[in-house]
């Protein structure tokens, strides 16, 4: 039985996270998206140097790197002329984080289940 | 506690969780089926929810909203999609907003399978975020190192949960 994360339970509100839970699983969902975080791991590429790596224009690269800043799944620095992105390693932390919450969020449930079981037979 | 197992599987994102209560089958699906006492475990204590149109119907749309602790309103939506009383319940939740619209972002789907064991009867949600199949490419085509991490810290937390 598990008996971690329960310190979470009382503290989040529920959904609190899921603007941008949804932002992150949604980043993901594109494989050229995946195909950056995979090559920008380093953090050696520039955008039109990533650009190259697709059959793609830069400014439609740019747009993908930009959906992954906005999941906070890449960073961008400039160096001299050219914008590199660096993929944050966190990533994956927070799918985990993401599912630890559906967790708590269920384990409060069910344990409000389980009381309206104990008062309905409580009143028959 | 009525919790007997929690998995969660980082590649799939799916997390499902299993509870042992004293009761029948029939009283655990009324829990999901009569929408008074859904208002009474769905949302957190903080929160009232109102569930606005409900029945489990393959097909049939559930509205409901939560009201948090300064009146503000979060809307939500289900797809039943498949319903087998008492024991299978399979639906997506949706975020819509006020005017009932989908919000940008994948539903989540929920699956409830309900078994009688003796004297008490187990209830299982097996719940997913929308991009399992992509997600799982992610995971496979590698992402090394985030993974090789993830599977360190998560290693023990299911070693922990089968003991």
């Amino acid at each position: 039985m598990l008996t971690y994360n329960q310190m979470v339970v009382d503290k989040k509100p529920i959904r609190d996270d899921d603007g941008a839970t949804d932002l992150l699983f949604r980043a993901l969902a594109d494989p050229i998206r995946r195909d950056i975080l995979r090559r920008a791991h380093e953090g050696r590429l520039s955008v039109s140097a990533l650009a190259r790596e697709h059959p793609i224009s830069v400014t439609a690269m740019q747009k993908h790197v930009a959906v992954l800043e906005r999941a906070e799944l890449v960073s961008k620095h400039r160096v001299g002329r050219e914008s590199i992105v660096q993929t944050k390693t966190d990533a994956l932390a927070r799918a985990r984080a993401a599912l630890d919450r559906l967790e708590a969020d269920w384990r409060e449930r069910i344990e409000r289940m389980d009381q309206i079981l104990e008062t309905d037979k409580g009143e028959s | 506690m009525p919790v007997t197992a929690v998995k969660k599987d980082i590649d799939a994102l799916t997390m499902t969780i299993t509870a042992e209560f004293d009761a029948d089958a029939e009283r655990l699906w009324e829990l999901w089926a009569d929408p008074r006492q859904l208002e009474r475990w769905w949302s957190p204590p903080s929160h009232s929810s109102t569930f606005v149109e409900h029945e489990l119907a393959a097909g049939a749309r559930t509205t409901y909203f939560m009201t948090g602790p300064d009146g503000e309103k979060h809307h939500g939506a289900w797809r039943i999609e498949e319903v087998d009383p008492p024991h299978r319940l399979r639906l997506a939740d949706d975020e819509v907003d006020a005017e009932g619209k989908p919000e940008d972002g994948g539903p989540t789907a929920m699956t409830v399978t309900i078994a009688e064991a003796g004297d008490t009867a187990t209830m299982s949600i097996q719940t997913h975020f929308a991009d399992r199949e992509s997600m799982e490419q992610t995971i496979e085509m590698g992402f090394e190192q985030g993974l090789a991490e993830t599977i360190n810290q998560v290693d023990p937390l299911l070693s922990a949960a089968k003991a």
